[in-house]
């Protein structure tokens, strides 16, 4: 009996609500249609009828959890285009928000792939060791999300060398705690169970669909706007692209955690960088935005975020168009669902980190003919819980 | 380490379809191209340089409905646009989404947001407001 299986379309921990349509045949995913809009603000359109500055504002809420992507890449864009060079002390700066996002995203992601699985603890563990990540931003920012640290020419805020001891005491403190959580999830053989082999996307899939950050790095495609088009702090630390090669969900897992080190590290790097520089000097001034167009791109803890604007001498762009990495991820789902399990599809939607976290409230199955549901949602979810724990009896 | 070769190899591949082209750096260039070119255009980038298609973007201007096609050499660091400019009377343009499947999704939101035609698309179907927007009525269009 064919079923449809609709996920969505409002997941409150989602950036943007959206449904997920798995045409399933008994256990397993036929086919997938993604539908989205829900929530659709103009940004785009919006963001003409603000100023260059004000824009900083708007950008920043495209996304709730990485909320400092799009002012990095659209300071990127419009330090182009005002051909603008930086000091030093702000590109450390902008460097280090974009490596905290990275943790504290990151941790999110584990948390609640943990929780898709079964693994509830690690979803409170991985939650837990974020909260000092935001302590910190909220330190170093007057704010726990939404920074507002960017602007043209610089940064708006400085981080003074007095707080540089307590943010690497917090930075000990989360390593200590990524060990702690990268060693229940690699050495876990029910994790390893559950998420080998299952949502592979290979090379050729990720190339067409021009997918980016850690779903690409987890196919071995290593690509990282920090080093290909080096940007901020990035070429002034050493730091390397973690790629992995399994192709699939655990790839994608191992990518992310390891990446939370490069970002430590390189954010206690960009710490002893700026005792080298003025305290205060964290901004070139820009009077005006000449006419023309600048492109700007950042790596975000999800991929490449792309901000493309025109102007034409006033301040005000004619045009800004914003590509967020999801735009270019969520689309492989057709990809990795396809030809999965409904119980290993959850964690595959999962994988690209869309914040699928209130999937079970949202998702039933029913029939095709007679409309009867099937499944509701906390029944999907029991199923992968179900088998996680069926594994975990094997073992 | 990104080079200026970079952008004078593309131009000379590309040398008959160009109509203009303006460099703002080693990392940075748009290429203007004739409309009936695109598909050789892209495919050369694409297929032969191996750049990564990022994104694509509509703009209604005075010349047109500009299309800005963003690429991306990851090696060096270079994005270069292709650009094509459609007449406002006749917005047509062929589809690439048989080439990467990156362009499927973008080419319906320029469809539904600025009425531009993609030839050859699969499935021009309204990406954003699933039918919930007056037919015929372009929102990011200028007029």
């Amino acid at each position: 009996m064919s079923k449809i299986i609709p996920i969505g379309p409002y997941h409150p921990l989602q950036e943007e609500p959206e449904l997920f349509k798995l045409y399933c045949d008994g256990e397993v995913v036929k086919d997938i249609k993604w539908e989205t809009g829900y929530n659709h603000r103009g940004i785009e359109k919006l963001s003409e009828s603000k100023t260059f500055d004000q824009a900083f504002f708007l950008v920043e809420r495209i996304c709730g959890i990485c909320s400092t992507s799009h002012p990095f890449a659209f300071a990127n864009c419009m330090d182009e285009i005002a051909g603008v060079e930086i000091p030093d002390r702000a590109k450390y700066i902008r460097s280090i928000i974009g490596e905290l996002e990275r943790i504290h995203s990151h941790l999110l992601w584990v948390g609640l792939a943990g929780h898709f699985l079964g693994y509830n603890t690690v979803f409170m563990w991985a939650w837990k060791y974020r909260e000092p990540v935001l302590d910190l931003f909220e330190m170093i920012t007057g704010n726990r999300n939404s920074y507002a640290m960017f602007k043209i020419g610089g940064v708006r805020r400085d981080i003074e060398n007095e707080k540089f001891p307590k943010i690497k005491e917090i930075l000990n403190y989360v390593k200590k705690k990524t060990d702690l959580l990268t060693g229940a999830v690699m050495d876990d053989p029910v994790i390893h169970a559950r998420t080998k082999g299952v949502g592979i996307l290979t090379k050729e899939d990720i190339i067409s669909y021009g997918a980016v950050g850690p779903t690409a790095r987890a196919s071995d495609v290593a690509i990282d706007v920090r080093r290909d088009d080096p940007y901020a702090a990035y070429p002034m630390v050493n730091w390397k692209v973690i790629t992995a090669k399994g192709c699939d969900v655990f790839a994608k897992a191992e990518v992310r955690l390891l990446e939370m080190y490069e970002s430590i590290s390189i954010i206690e790097q960009c710490l002893d960088g700026m005792k080298k520089t003025k305290e205060g000097d964290i901004e070139t001034k820009v009077k005006e935005v000449p006419a023309g167009w600048g492109t700007g791109h950042a790596e975000a803890p999800r991929g490449e975020v792309f901000h493309f604007v025109v102007t034409n001498g006033s301040s005000y762009p004619v045009r800004h168009k914003v590509r967020a990495p999801s735009y270019v991820n969520i689309a492989t789902f057709k990809k990795s669902c396809v030809g999965q399990t409904i119980t290993d599809a959850t964690i595959s939607l999962a994988a690209v980190d869309p914040c699928y976290c209130c999937t079970e409230r949202m998702a039933y199955a029913y029939d095709c003919n007679t409309k009867d549901m099937i499944l509701n949602g906390e029944e999907i979810l029991k199923l992968s819980h179900r088998k996680t724990e069926e594994i975990r009896k094997q073992l | 380490m990104v080079s200026i070769k970079d952008i004078d190899n593309i131009k000379n591949n590309l040398k008959g379809d160009i109509i203009e082209t303006e460099i703002k750096s080693a990392a940075r260039a748009t290429i203007t191209i004739k409309t009936d070119a695109l598909i050789r255009a892209a495919d050369y980038l694409f297929n032969e340089l191996k750049y990564r298609f990022i994104i694509a973007s509509a703009l209604d201007s005075e010349r047109g409905f500009e299309i800005y096609y963003h690429f991306s050499n990851d090696s060096t660091g270079l994005v270069a646009n292709l650009r094509v400019i459609l007449p406002k009377n006749k917005p047509d343009v062929e589809s690439l989404t048989s080439m990467f499947e990156a362009a499927n999704w973008i080419e319906r939101e320029m469809h539904e947001l600025f009425g531009i035609n993609f030839l050859n698309h699969p499935n021009l179907e309204k990406l954003i407001s699933e039918g919930n927007w007056a037919k015929g009525v372009y929102p990011y269009r200028k007029n």
